[in-house]
């Protein structure tokens, strides 16, 4: 029977995919999605993180016979028109060195700031010690997600002052 | 159209220049990845070897080097638009074709990218900009020396006109090439672009997840491979149950592939020596890894290695009792003597473990091979050595082999060996088709060419001056081959402290190993800068001493050791970093019980860098570094942005192999395969790196290096101020310490 994944909302027909397959490789192999990298295999770098109905999961420790029915984005799909905040921050503050860790870092770091868009420096390293920065980018990732915060948060205010002044 | 290429004498037509420049991958200075098919092809010709602008106003760059996150892609083709006044934003980069006729030896390591391409391209960006002077003085009839440029724009302020590069670039483009060495460059005060913070011209491309690194290549009709080896390190299969493998659902192909040349893979850099090894060629990734797990392999371990760390650590003991070693590497005066007349003397055994790169991206190689042709994808430290060798290893005209030149997710050393493609074109050669041969992180980990261990004994002694007047060194390393030490333990020739020191002895014992060795970041200097330093410091605490004195009162008075040679030391851009350093550090300020501060300084890969870490240690030996303090003199600097995140990293990828980096080895066979296993810093460990960039008017050096040597001993000897116990093994976890 064939194999069905919803992936950055589109549905995708994976033929006869041996459902254990990991996610990391039915995105990367299959269907082209890129962004997710292979890093460890065993869930230990973070370096394949997408998200599974909006919470952020390791790619390489989900085969995708159990995931049909899930939502599941990846880097491809977290900007809409524009850039989500988490990238544009990324760019602003020149994070990357190789670059190879940071689709998995910035899931990582728009699912925290979605479920709470003003984490402490304490939420942020529980929330990103799973993705390991090789190049050692962390202070300028932490950076990147608390500009994002802001962006994120002031928006927030101003939506806040519109319905005030309503 | 067609133009005299300068350097070689060459015509290249843009529809040339396409092809040259490999994939057609462009990346903007604003970040998004274009894609320049040939048929785009603007019929303007290029002006140089690097620089071509399209009539859309498009200027595109060509960036030479490898770049596996050093940041060589914007910061070379920075000084290219320095040179020829390019607006930034107007700038597109592509990666160069690997060609030694048009770009020499294209490599990344050593720190040598910016050293050794400076002159080259500010030459490269000033001849472009003379033809583009030359055909605006043609066009209006005036001297090029009436005339300015800025912002690809060339002007005749008298008469207030203006022309744009991109409306002379064609004519420009037909005119004589001038004289390159006869163009004045720019000194550092005119510069526009160069010093300033300028974002990586592949941050909008990462922060998308576009397609950019090796293991993202795909190719029509492409296959997947999986290569498994001996995990004892040199050992040949005999027989394997292929018949069974083939069987698997998803599997093409599998078969055993013998080592041309011989099975052992020691030494570093292997030319184009592989391991023997069984292939399995499958249909996508995970059917080749999936079908691995049944692969059972008789191998013939005859000639394997049968090393064991443990052992090596209780031999290397036993060589460091029996005194100096057998082979003299330098004396200098009467150490003896010296020592005996010493007023501090002190004697100690420092020792560091094997570590793995463990760069994030495993190796992994695309490659297609047919009869008459070969063509690699590869994030290769060294893509020349590439072009160069598979000729004759597939056995084709060196003409037919085309190398792609992938950006790297991560090098740190590990891709200045080309084995892995290798391996890939000689299974594409057999299978007959496109093959993207993919490592697992612990073929990675477990075949890697490690940064060796070793042991140094160091004694020494002072003057009653707090003058160094005695240093003896006893090099303890392993050897493949009974002769040369591993890689990266050798004893180089050190200005400091021993070209300051009257009475030198070094001396040399090598021990029998087979474990691979290879460069790992700052090669030699990331165990020396800790043993030396942190020598230094016990004998300055031994003798009263406060560290910073010590060092700027044993540097001596100012030189440079040898004049004009970047590698030499100069004692006055040394004490400058240690100065400023300790300024920026508060050093000297008193501290809780618990926490200390901690100063080294080591000169490496042109770099003069001193640091200051601030850490607390509690009783149960947990240390937290809480600040690291980065003062660098690497010459007049590039891209300030770049440069500052290269010293970041370098302070937390120096803190990660201090922590508990080690790789053990019992039987030959590598014991830690995974990140599990062999732990990397994580973001809560991390502490917060302040850089100041030291500008003493020398021209630019790398920057990928030289600040990760002195990390670990500012650690180390913080951690003594912290709570009184002297660091001398790395990792610290083998001492009971956790980060």
């Amino acid at each position: 029977m064939a194999l069905t994944l919803v992936v950055n909302g589109q549905s995708h027909d994976l033929g006869t995919i041996d459902p254990d397959t990991p996610l990391l490789w039915a995105l990367r192999d299959h269907l082209g999605l890129v962004g997710a990298k292979y890093g460890c295999g065993v869930g230990q770098c973070g370096a394949c993180t997408v998200w599974l109905d909006g919470v952020a999961m390791r790619s390489c420790q989900l085969p995708v016979g159990q995931i049909t029915d899930r939502a599941i984005t990846t880097i491809e799909g977290l900007a809409g028109e524009s850039l989500h905040p988490v990238q544009q921050a990324w760019i602003d503050n020149d994070v990357a060195q190789c670059g190879y860790c940071q689709a998995g870092q910035i899931m990582s770091a728009a699912a925290l700031l979605a479920r709470n868009p003003r984490p402490s420096e304490q939420d942020i390293h529980t929330a990103m010690q799973g993705n390991i920065c090789r190049c050692g980018t962390y202070g300028r990732i932490k950076k990147a997600i608390q500009d994002a915060s802001e962006t994120l948060t002031a928006g927030e205010l101003f939506y806040d002052a519109a319905e005030v002044s309503a | 159209m067609k133009l005299q290429h300068p350097a070689t004498g060459n015509s290249v037509s843009r529809r040339q220049f396409i092809q040259l420049t490999g994939l057609g991958l462009a990346l903007t200075a604003t970040g998004t990845v274009k894609f320049a098919h040939a048929d785009e092809a603007s019929a303007v010709p290029m002006l140089n070897a690097y620089v071509h602008i399209g009539n859309d106003g498009v200027i595109t760059l060509v960036a030479p080097h490898p770049d596996v996150g050093q940041g060589v892609n914007t910061a070379l083709p920075m000084i290219l638009a320095e040179e020829l006044d390019a607006a930034w934003e107007d700038v597109v980069v592509v990666n160069a074709a690997t060609d030694a006729k048009r770009y020499g030896f294209q490599f990344a390591g050593g720190s040598l990218s910016v050293p050794t391409r400076w002159d080259e391209l500010r030459r490269m960006g000033a001849t472009a900009r003379a033809l583009l002077l030359q055909a605006a003085a043609n066009t209006w009839e005036v001297p090029v020396s009436a005339l300015t440029t800025k912002g690809s724009k060339v002007f005749h302020d008298e008469t207030q006109r203006e022309l744009r590069y991109a409306d002379l670039a064609e004519v420009a483009a037909g005119l004589a090439i001038p004289d390159a060495d006869s163009l004045p460059l720019k000194s550092s005060d005119q510069y526009r672009l160069l010093g300033q913070r300028i974002t990586s011209v592949s941050a909008k491309a990462i922060a998308r997840g576009e397609s950019l690194f090796g293991i993202d290549v795909q190719r029509p009709d492409m296959v997947y491979a999986s290569y498994v080896k001996c995990p004892q390190i040199g050992g040949v299969p005999k027989s394997a149950n292929l018949a069974d493998i083939k069987a698997l659902p998803g599997v093409l192909d599998a078969f055993i592939l013998e080592a041309p040349g011989g099975p052992l893979i020691f030494e570093f850099p292997a030319g184009t020596r592989i391991a023997a090894g069984v292939a399995i060629v499958a249909t996508d990734t995970w059917s080749a890894f999936k079908a691995r797990k049944q692969l059972v392999v008789d191998w013939d371990t005859t000639l394997a290695s049968r090393d064991d760390t443990d052992a090596l650590d209780a031999q290397a003991l036993a060589a460091s009792e029996r005194g100096a070693g057998q082979n003299v590497i330098r004396t200098e005066g009467d150490t003896e003597a010296a020592l005996s007349a010493a007023a501090t003397k002190r004697k100690a055994f420092y020792s560091a473990a094997f570590i793995s790169h463990a760069q994030l991206e495993p190796q992994s190689c695309v490659a297609q091979v047919s009869a008459n042709h070969a063509e690699i994808w590869t994030t290769s430290q060294t893509p020349s050595s590439i072009q160069d060798a598979l000729p004759g290893l597939l056995q084709l005209a060196p003409e037919a082999v085309t190398v792609r030149s992938i950006r790297g997710g991560g090098g740190f050393g590990r891709r200045l060996s080309n084995e892995y493609a290798y391996e890939a074109a000689l299974i594409s050669q057999r299978v007959k088709r496109p093959v993207k041969l993919q490592w697992q992180r612990e073929d990675d980990m477990a075949f890697d060419f490690f940064r060796s261990a070793l042991y140094l004994d160091l004694e020494a002694g002072l003057d009653d001056a707090g003058q160094l007047s005695a240093w003896k060194q006893h090099v303890i390393s392993g050897s493949a081959d009974g002769e040369n030490a591993n890689y990266g333990t050798s004893h180089q020739k050190r200005n400091f402290p021993e070209d300051t020191v009257t009475n030198v002895l070094i001396s040399q014992t090598l021990l029998a190993t087979k474990t691979p060795t290879g460069a790992w970041r700052a090669p030699v200097s990331n165990i020396y800068a800790f043993a030396e330093q942190s020598f230094m410091n016990e004998l300055a605490v031994e003798a009263n001493i406060d560290f910073r004195d010590f060092l700027i009162q044993n540097l001596g008075s100012d030189q440079w050791f040898t004049e004009g040679d970047r590698n030499a030391l100069n004692t006055a851009r040394a004490k400058a970093v240690i100065r400023a350093v300790c300024n920026d550090a508060g050093w000297g300020r008193s501290l809780p019980p618990g926490r200390g501060l901690g100063l080294a300084f080591f000169f490496s890969h042109a770099g003069h860098v001193a640091e200051v870490a601030e850490v607390s240690v509690d009783d149960g030996k947990r240390v937290k570094v809480h600040d690291v303090w980065v003062a660098a003199d690497v010459g007049h600097v590039i891209n300030l942005s770049g440069v500052e995140n290269q010293i970041e990293g370098s302070v937390v990828d120096g803190l990660s192999a201090l922590a508990n980096q080690q790789i053990h080895v019992k039987n030959g066979q590598v014991q830690e395969r995974n990140f599990d296993q062999y732990a990397l810093l994580r973001m809560p460990q991390a502490p917060r790196v302040h850089v100041r960039m030291v500008d003493s008017g020398f021209a630019p050096t790398g920057a990928g290096e030289p600040a990760l040597p002195p990390l670990a001993p500012a650690v180390g000897n913080a951690i003594f101020a912290a709570c009184g116990e002297r660091v001398r093994s790395l990792p610290i976890s083998r001492e009971g310490f956790v980060v």
